[in-house]
This record gives C-alpha cells, structure tokens and sequence, in this order.
C-alpha cells in the first residue's frame, strides 16, 4: 500500500532530523529516546495494523486506527489550548516591556 | 487636586493635536500614550502640550490606557480622565463627567452617549453598541446605558484597583467587570459624541465584536 510507503519514508525523514538536532546538541538524550520510541510505535502500528487491535479492544474501541485517530484529536485540542494560553501569556510579556520602556523614555510637552 | 487626561492614541496624526490643545487647559497634566503608530502622532502630540509615552510595538487600546494610567498614578493624579484620540468628545464636557468626583461618593465616573436625548448616533452603530450594552450587562451585572465609550473619569482609588489586563478593546468590558467585582461606585454621566466620516472610518467595526468576545472568554479559560 501506498500509504505506508509513505508513512514508512515520513518517519525515516523524522528518525533522520532527530539525530541531526541531537548530534547539534538541541535535543537531549533522553527527549531522543523518546522521540525515537514513539517514532519507532507509529512504525509498528503503520507496518502490522492488525497488532494495534488488540490494545484498542481492551479499551473498547474496535479498530485500532480508530483509536489512534481519538487519541491524535485529544492530543491536538490540548496542544492547542496549551499553545493559546502561552501566546497569552506571551502577549502580556510583550506588553509589560513595551510599557516599561514607554513609561522610561517618556517625552515631555514641547510647549 | 491633580488631574490628568490620559489619551491613547493609534496613528491619530491629524486630530490629535486639535484634541490635545482642547483638553489642556482642563487638567494639570495631558498624556498622551502612542500606541506603537505609523505616522507622527507623538510628535503632533507633544507639540500640542501633552507629555508622550510611546509604546515601540502596538498593543491595543487597553494596554495604551494602562500604561498612560500607571504614568498618572506615578505622577499622584487624583483624578484620571480618559479620553480619544479621534476628536469624537468634546473636551468642555470633562468638567461635567470630573464633578461627581469632585463632589465625592462617586470612584469612577463614565459617560454615555445614550443619555443624551438628541444624539446624532448612526444606526448602524446604535444597534452593535445596544447588543453590546446588553450583553456587557448580562454578564457583568451591571445596570448601564452605554458600555463601550471611551469618556471615563476615576478616583485615584478607583485607578489604582482596576487592572487592565485586555490589551485590546476589551478592556472596555473587563473595566466594568472590575467597577463590579471592587464594588466602586459609579454614575453614567451624559456625553455628547460627533461622529465624522474620520471617527467612523477610524472607529471600531463590527467583526471586532467577535474579537472582543473571544479575547474575554480565553482569558477566563486561560487564568
């Protein structure tokens, strides 16, 4: 199939970056090794999907793509949260410096 | 009494001068806080007599009126005006809306264009400001004429207690949300507003109501 091909080459690509941000020194070993695992998982569940079924029956969902499907939109709504209250926070930093700096350099009337 | 006007002001070059020479002879202090603005709106502003904070990076009408109040209360104003940029008030109401103050029991003191029965407010504009109105209201529980109108007097009490933490224009609701939850003591006051073809071109569309909304529910989800 097509689609795992695909899938195969993505995460050779993946597996390929990683060891290039951790040979830089941008990533430590340990976020390595778990990049490497869940990496490694997604391989195992794209090559023989019928193994995935198992893990998934025993939470009572049928198919195990399905449940990896649950899990991926669980994980994406929290990111996503997590990454708007962070560029809030962001935002109210930025704020902070730009009024510590206006309030420093005020100008006064030149009349 | 020290009094001081804050004025923020976004790109405002070609009123704001106008705007600041009406206001100045009725405080001791005019500052007016440009917002991060293209054109040379600080520089009008300061040779007009006001005294200029300049934000580097825009950052909304809120964090503008923080930042020109924090400079006010360093400068121990006891009353605090805030007043626009765009020409839409007229400067000789301010001693209307700085008089309850004045005369006490009051903390904050804010205007409203629907009391003024002749008023000249374009439909379209009547009917967001209403939904506004109303829904302001609902939630903050308050009981007011006019929510969004950038004509406010406080105490310094009153300045010190509130927080604007909107940076944009929801600040205009999170202030209500916080007259309310200190319990200050408030009065609408009548204000007259021009709207010109330039305050409505530069004034607030009706997408940023959206806007608003979803600034205030995610700072609620986000805290």
């Amino acid at each position: 199939m097509i689609i795992k091909i695909i899938i195969i080459l993505f995460i050779v690509f993946v597996f390929w970056r990683t060891f290039l941000r951790f040979r830089k020194g941008d990533i430590t070993s340990r976020e390595l090794v778990i990049w490497l695992i869940f990496w490694f998982l997604v391989a195992a569940a794209t090559l023989v999907p019928k193994k995935t079924d198992a893990v998934s029956q025993w939470l009572g969902v049928e198919r195990g793509a399905d449940l990896l499907v649950y899990l991926s939109v669980i994980v994406l709504f929290f990111l996503v949260f997590k990454i708007i209250v962070r560029l809030e926070k962001i935002d109210r930093d930025i704020t902070k410096v730009v009024r510590r700096t206006a309030l420093e350099d005020k100008e006064d009337p030149e009349s | 009494m020290m009094t001081s006007i804050v004025i923020p002001a976004f790109n405002e070059a070609t009123m704001v001068a106008s705007v600041v020479r009406a206001v100045k002879n009725k405080a001791n202090q005019v500052i007016v806080v440009d917002d991060g603005s293209s054109d040379d709106t600080g520089q009008q502003a300061k040779r007009a007599g006001a005294i200029v904070l300049t934000h580097f990076l825009n950052r909304g009408q809120g964090a503008a009126l923080q930042t020109g109040i924090n400079f006010a209360l360093k400068s121990n104003a006891d009353i605090i005006v805030t007043f626009d940029a765009d020409g839409q008030l007229n400067a000789e109401e301010i001693d209307k809306v700085v008089e309850p103050l004045i005369l006490g029991g009051v903390d904050i003191v804010l205007g409203s264009r629907f009391l003024k029965p002749n008023s000249q407010i374009p439909v379209a504009k009547r009917v967001v400001l209403k939904l506004a109105v109303w829904v302001t209201n609902l939630y903050t529980g308050l009981k007011l004429t006019d929510t969004h109108n950038g004509f406010r007097a406080m105490s310094r009490l009153a300045a010190e207690k509130i927080r604007i933490r909107q940076d944009g224009m929801a600040h205009a609701s999170e202030i209500l949300e916080q007259v309310k939850k200190y319990r200050l003591k408030f009065i609408e006051v009548p204000i007259t507003m021009y709207y010109t073809d330039y305050s409505i071109r530069k004034g607030q569309k009706l997408s940023n109501a959206f806007r608003i909304i979803w600034a205030l529910i995610i700072d609620r989800v986000g805290r």
